[in-house]
């Protein structure tokens, strides 16, 4: 029950934040998105259906493999979200402001696209 | 048999560990990948032969015991689309090089990367780790997309990034809720579990609707046309051919393992299918830009991948496997045409555009092949695979989807034809005319060489380089006419694919004890 309630408290706040249009609150509501599977994840778990991890060792232990699991989706949900906090920084320069559905600046053709004019003869400058 | 289905996942992330030691030497680079890829299609081309009559293969890797142990398996389906998907991405990653698209020192790291996870996710057999090969893709094309870094990219890369970081999520609920039901994540495991076990039901529709995002099935779809232009012309390529193509099959194979013995499911995938078949071809119908078409034009053919799902017989997985085969090497030849006119004249909208097949009449003909087979004309591929898929359905007696699907072939051609005769006919514009003025391509002169002084020298560097450009997506529509003139081969393969499909056993087998 417990689980659910959080489950259920962090879906709903992180629902609400990826609906806002900056992409910072976009990233905070993907991690609370993110905290509420691995909550269903770890709550899935049961220690009656699978033994304890290391052989030899006796008691009373949680389910490894969804804790195993857990813990690959929070590393791959965190290199995401700061992919994503990248991209708002990318904005930032590109926007002035962390909204890139905001069609109200004007589109500025002189915004240098490095990638394209790198493809030149120059090559690309290198780190 | 364990390096055959290991490798195809190690080689590609070895490469990917080299070119970023090799950032500068781009030579280098170029030639582990290659020669990388072309191991894999060697390898994909031997699991084709040991699954040929609905056989599997699977390997074990690290020795744990089961249920822990990660488990890589192939069938019919897994070994001809790996081969596929290898062999298209040599083309597309040729077209980048002859484009100069590789430029960047973290390019072909990032694609072996994406291919890695590509395969991962072909070959597994556990749920987790399908999410996994998923994330790998995914985490190298939001690279891929946003390597531009302009102002477009930044959008295109945030409703990328976030409508994908969704899905996962959504994914990682659906695996949780199934392994709280079924106790375990390995797909042998699960096979028949919703038949067992009615509460595995909502698990599976959570993830099936995760899995539906990646494939672009409407009312899903939205990311994908304004997301995939955006990318470099040789990127959108890889993508079309990689990333929406692996989501329908994992669909086919969720819905052969665990959905295996339940009914009442596949009128909603055959309502889905067709709807996704009507939008997407009418989306295409507003864009005025070669790629915004076709990206419209991947939905809608994404419909009738679909189909096999809703019909789900041998004889439609057959056809289905079929169509997807030819389909994601058609579409990347597409993309590629597409990024040859928009390299060599610098646009891509057809306004701009006019006459080129005065100018470059072979490019012409390797938009057209490709084209001919996404519309369905024969004698190509697109003709063998609407044929079978549209004749299934109508003597499965689902006549009005069978309708609709002819109906929307009609529509696609005619979108064709509307980009050859806005590329291709009509007056020369000055965008197509001043790329034959200008030396080579108005284009960046390839290393070790001066800029032409002459016009001699000139013509000699943009016949050269327009080859280069133009040929992989002529190899593909050569192809795609080839194996539509001898397709019986391609049926057989498809058909025990398909067998092996409708009659898990094999696979399970080997997935349980390999």
């Amino acid at each position: 029950m417990t689980a659910a309630l959080i489950v259920g408290v962090l879906a709903a706040g992180g629902t609400y934040l990826i609906l806002q249009r900056g992409i910072v609150r976009i990233a905070l509501g993907f991690t609370l998105l993110g905290h509420a599977a691995t909550t269903l994840l770890v709550a899935a778990g049961g220690s009656g259906r699978r033994g304890v991890p290391f052989a030899g060792r006796t008691g009373e232990l949680a389910d490894p493999l969804t804790q195993a699991f857990a813990l690959t989706a929070i590393v791959i949900s965190f290199g995401i979200t700061a992919f994503l906090l990248a991209l708002a920084f990318r904005s930032r320069d590109a926007l002035g402001h962390d909204d890139p559905e905001d069609r109200t600046v004007p589109e500025d053709r002189s915004f240098p696209d490095r990638y394209d004019r790198h493809v030149g003869e120059r090559g690309w400058p290198g780190p | 048999m364990t390096a055959t289905l290991v490798l195809p996942i190690a080689l590609p992330l070895a490469t990917a560990g080299l070119a970023v030691l090799w950032r500068h030497h781009r030579q280098a680079q170029r030639i582990v990948t290659f020669a990388t890829l072309g191991v894999v299609v060697l390898l994909g081309v031997r699991l084709v032969g040991a699954t040929r009559g609905s056989m599997a293969v699977a390997a074990d890797i690290g020795a744990w015991p089961p249920g822990l142990a990660i488990v890589l398996a192939a069938d019919g389906l897994a070994s001809l689309l790996l081969t596929t998907t290898a062999g298209v991405a040599v083309l597309a990653l040729a077209f980048a090089a002859a484009r100069g698209e590789d430029r960047h020192p973290l390019f072909l790291s990032l694609a072996n990367v994406l291919l890695a996870g590509v395969f991962a996710a072909l070959l597994t057999a556990d749920l987790f780790t399908l999410f996994v090969a998923y994330e790998v893709m995914l985490v190298a094309s939001y690279v891929l997309l946003t390597l531009r870094g302009g102002r477009r990219q930044v959008r295109a890369g945030v409703i990328y990034v976030a409508v994908n970081l969704l899905a996962s999520t959504i994914m990682v609920v659906g695996i949780a809720l199934l392994y709280g039901v079924a106790g375990t994540v390995s797909l042998g495991g699960l096979a028949g579990v919703v038949a067992r076990e009615p509460g595995a039901g909502v698990g599976a529709a959570v993830l099936g609707v995760a899995v539906a995002v990646k494939a672009g099935i409407v009312p899903l779809h939205g990311w994908l046309p304004r997301a995939y232009v955006e990318a470099g012309p040789a990127v959108t390529a890889l993508f079309s051919a990689l990333l929406t193509k692996v989501g329908v099959y994992s669909l086919y194979r969720l819905g052969s393992l665990l959905l295996a013995g339940t009914t009442g499911w596949q009128p909603l995938a055959l309502a889905a299918a067709t709807i996704t078949m009507v939008i997407g071809v009418l989306g295409a119908v507003g864009r005025g830009d070669v790629r915004g078409i076709l990206a419209f034009h991947m939905v809608s053919q994404v419909g009738y991948l679909l189909l096999p799902l809703g019909l789900w017989s041998e004889a439609a997985l057959a056809a289905g496997i079929v169509y997807l085969v030819q389909y994601l090497a058609v579409k990347a030849a597409l993309f590629l045409a597409a990024g040859a006119i928009e390299t060599l004249t610098g646009t891509g909208q057809l306004q701009q555009l006019g006459g080129m097949i005065h100018t470059r009449p072979w490019l012409a003909a390797a938009f057209g092949l490709p084209a001919l087979a996404l519309a369905g004309v024969p004698p190509t591929t697109g003709f063998v695979g609407k044929l079978l898929l549209i004749g299934v359905a109508f003597e499965q007696g689902h006549l009005a989807v069978g309708a609709v699907a002819i109906v929307v072939s009609l529509l696609t051609l005619t979108s064709m034809v509307k980009i050859f005769t806005g590329v291709f006919w009509g007056e020369l514009t000055p965008a197509v005319r001043q790329e034959r003025i200008e030396g080579p391509l108005g284009l960046a002169v390839p290393p070790g060489m001066a800029r032409p002084t002459s016009p001699r020298g000139a013509t000699l560097i943009a016949r050269r380089r327009a080859t280069e450009l133009i040929a992989p997506a002529a190899v593909i529509g050569v192809a795609s006419v080839v194996v539509g003139l001898g397709a019986a081969g391609l049926i057989t393969l498809a058909t025990e694919a398909a067998a092996g499909l409708t009659d898990p056993t094999a696979y399970l087998e080997v997935v349980s004890r390999p």
